[in-house]
């Protein structure tokens, strides 16, 4: 098992014949992702790396049956390209595209209330469940199979974290990328819950960042509902208040979101605080002995 | 993106929101001028930086005579000013607005952002006026009230008029007014894709108008792309070179106090990297996150904004290859040394795609760098040496 995708995954790339979007499907295809479809409005009829390409994302699922897409569009087309996912009922739609307007994406999240369809992203990585399935832009290699469930709003860091484990042999059994803008259409508790009732999982890292109130919510979660060992990482310790440290929703203001608060959150709620990164190797090994050497 | 205060009365103004009488100067004769125009016995100066708190630090000050009005500005421009938003520096003043003085029955509190938790706007009103909203949240948060926006109808009257009344404002001409106003901030904020409109004070004259008495407007930087007017409004000449180098080649780059120079791929890692550093004993330089697709110009334009800060005592590089290739980011460092020479030592750090290109290439160019296999000894490594010089 994992979460959210696995090698029955049937995956549609919605702006495969962009630049991005054909090197990615490209990537996901190597790793052994079943990228079912394509979807550009008016190339309909194409083939990309054999993937049909349809116009509308209702045709390439009607045709192919696929239940999941990767978004790759510009920003100012991305809130279309999700709605029309979840129109066609799509179970998930990873939206990778960074810069997204925030007043178009409370919008979208509106609309998907109403619906089944669940939003990863944007502004994310994607997800992997190593071994079985790829709907992002992560590198396959720095991945390896195993039980360790990663949530993270950041991409880079994910990799870098994710990399340190694979190194020293401690697999995962998901990675999932929520995102780092404001409005991210699936939260820390979402992945919490499903990590939590996930047999394969086995323990869990969080990684998270300045903005928002995010991790405090999660910390709550945590000490309530969660049993399995968790390890966590917050970066921007050293950010200054009042400036956007690259993500869109990196930012300390009103005196919120500040690294501080969310370190003290999720440490009361029993999680394992890293400080640095390949600490969460180190924590993970002290508090889930059982699942680093089983991996 | 924040405009200044005299830039967000002209837009408020335009929507139909009542705003005092009144024009930005540059010297005290401009300042006077302006205050002949509008006449009246008495007028407020205001020192126009893009930073809050300058009542408090003597950046807004009241003139009863066209002769006050002169001095006060004299004084306002003549000095930097530095408030508890300023970050610690003092901010050179180079306009100020000049308004009419207005009688003020009550101060209230009225701003617009968004609510990240529920992915809604919400208005956030308080009958608190004048004072900072974090303020009030601690000492008195029973008077703050909040209304969330559906955005398929926008703000709706009724929760206009739920939050005039919960203000306490009893007068029905005065609620008609106070629910245009906020229906109207509302809708700007939609229109020109806001991501904070803060009124504070927003005021109930003793002629019973509603007027607002202060502005901030802050634009959502991912939607300037579709308002060419807004963009059109950014304060160039309050950005730094190195802001303005950055921007113009999409990086995400912000300046610190400390002497590690960092030049990162993506923010969190770039974050992390800060971190580390301060966990070593060392301080950062700033943050500078170069993006998923850096070009080897991009790079080499980092480059030189990192060279270019006199603090830097060490470069540290630290770089996860995905997207952005190891041998791309090599070439860039090498292309950027050979236009202008490192004059510190550099630790680099390179894992991921092509990783072994890129260190190949490093290694070739006779550059005073040495490659560090991990992040943990990069940052230790760079500390040192910034200890050292």
């Amino acid at each position: 098992m994992s979460i959210l995708v696995d090698e029955r995954t049937r995956v549609i790339c919605q702006g495969i014949t962009g630049h991005s979007g054909s090197f990615h499907t490209r990537q996901c295809l190597d790793y052994g992702t079943k990228v079912v479809a394509g979807v550009t409005p008016g190339k309909g009829g194409r083939k990309v790396d054999g993937v049909p390409v349809f116009d509308t994302v209702f045709e390439a699922k009607e045709e192919t049956g696929a239940n999941a897409s990767m978004i790759l569009v510009p920003a100012l087309f991305a809130a279309d390209a999700i709605l029309e996912a979840a129109a066609a009922a799509l179970e998930l739609v990873v939206c990778i595209t960074e810069g997204i307007p925030t007043l178009d994406m409370i919008r979208v999240m509106q609309v998907l209330q109403g619906t089944k369809t669940r939003l990863i992203g944007p502004n994310c990585p994607g997800i992997i469940s190593p071994g079985k399935c790829k709907i992002g832009i992560m590198a396959g290699p720095i991945h390896k199979p195993g039980r360790v469930g990663i949530i993270s709003r950041s991409g880079t860091l994910t990799y870098e974290i994710a990399y340190l484990l694979t190194r020293r042999n401690v697999g995962q059994s998901t990675c999932v990328g929520i995102g780092g803008d404001q409005i991210t259409g699936t939260s820390f508790i979402d992945l919490l819950k499903l990590f939590e009732d996930d047999p394969e999982t086995g323990a869990l890292v969080i990684i998270g960042e300045i903005g928002g109130t995010m991790e405090e919510k999660a910390a709550a979660f945590i000490k309530s509902d969660v049993t399995k060992p968790v390890v966590g990482y917050i970066a921007g310790v050293t950010a200054p208040p009042g400036k956007r440290m690259g993500h869109a929703g990196a930012i300390i203001s009103g005196g919120h979101g500040g690294a501080k608060e969310k370190i003290e959150a999720l440490a009361s709620a029993g999680v394992a605080m890293a400080k640095t990164p390949p600490e969460v190797h180190d924590w993970l090994a002290s508090i889930a002995p059982n699942v680093v050497s089983a991996s | 993106m924040n405009i200044y205060e005299y830039q967000a009365k002209e837009i408020l103004r335009k929507h139909g929101v009542q705003v005092p009488r009144g024009r930005v100067a540059s010297d005290s004769l401009g300042a006077e001028h302006v205050a002949r125009e509008i006449g009246g016995v008495a007028w407020v100066v205001k020192a126009q930086i893009l930073a809050g708190g300058r009542g408090k630090a003597g950046g807004v000050r009241i003139a009863r005579s066209f002769d006050e009005v002169k001095e006060h500005t004299k004084k306002i421009l003549g000095a930097p000013l530095k408030t508890h938003q300023t970050g610690g520096s003092a901010k050179k003043v180079d306009k100020v607005l000049v308004e009419e003085w207005c009688e003020i029955a009550h101060e209230l509190y009225l701003a617009i952002t968004i609510d990240r938790l529920q992915s809604r706007i919400v208005v956030v009103a308080s009958s608190e006026g004048g004072v900072e909203i974090e303020e009030i949240a601690k000492n008195n948060p029973s008077a703050i009230f909040r209304e969330y926006i559906d955005s398929t109808t926008g703000m709706m009257p009724f929760q206009a008029r739920s939050l005039a009344f919960r203000l306490g404002i009893r007068d029905k001409d005065v609620a008609r007014r106070a629910v245009k106003a906020m229906m109207s901030i509302h809708d700007l904020f939609v229109q020109y894709d806001c991501a904070l409109v803060e009124i504070n004070p927003l005021v109930v004259t003793r002629q019973a108008e509603i007027v607002a008495l202060d502005a901030k407007l802050s634009f959502d930087d991912s939607a300037l792309s579709r308002h060419p007017e807004v963009a059109e409004l950014r304060d160039l000449k309050g950005e730094l070179p190195a802001e303005r180098i950055a921007r113009e080649n999409n990086l995400n780059y912000i300046a610190l106090d400390g002497s590690i120079g960092c030049m990162v791929n993506g923010a969190g890692l770039a974050m992390a990297t800060m971190d580390t550093i301060k966990v070593y004993g060392g301080t950062p330089a700033n943050f500078l996150d170069v993006g998923g697709g850096a070009s080897a110009e991009m790079i080499s334009k980092a480059f030189s904004i990192l060279m270019s800060d006199e603090k830097v005592k060490v470069i540290l590089v630290n770089i996860f290859g995905g997207i952005l290739k190891c041998d791309v980011l090599a070439e860039g460092i090498v292309t950027a040394c050979r236009e202008v020479k490192p004059r510190v030592p550099m630790i680099v750090r390179l894992e991921g795609t092509n990783v072994e290109q890129g260190r190949a290439i490093l290694n070739a160019s006779a550059l005073n760098i040495s490659s560090e296999p991990d992040m943990k000894a990069a940052a230790q490594r760079a500390v040192e040496l910034a200890y050292r010089s």
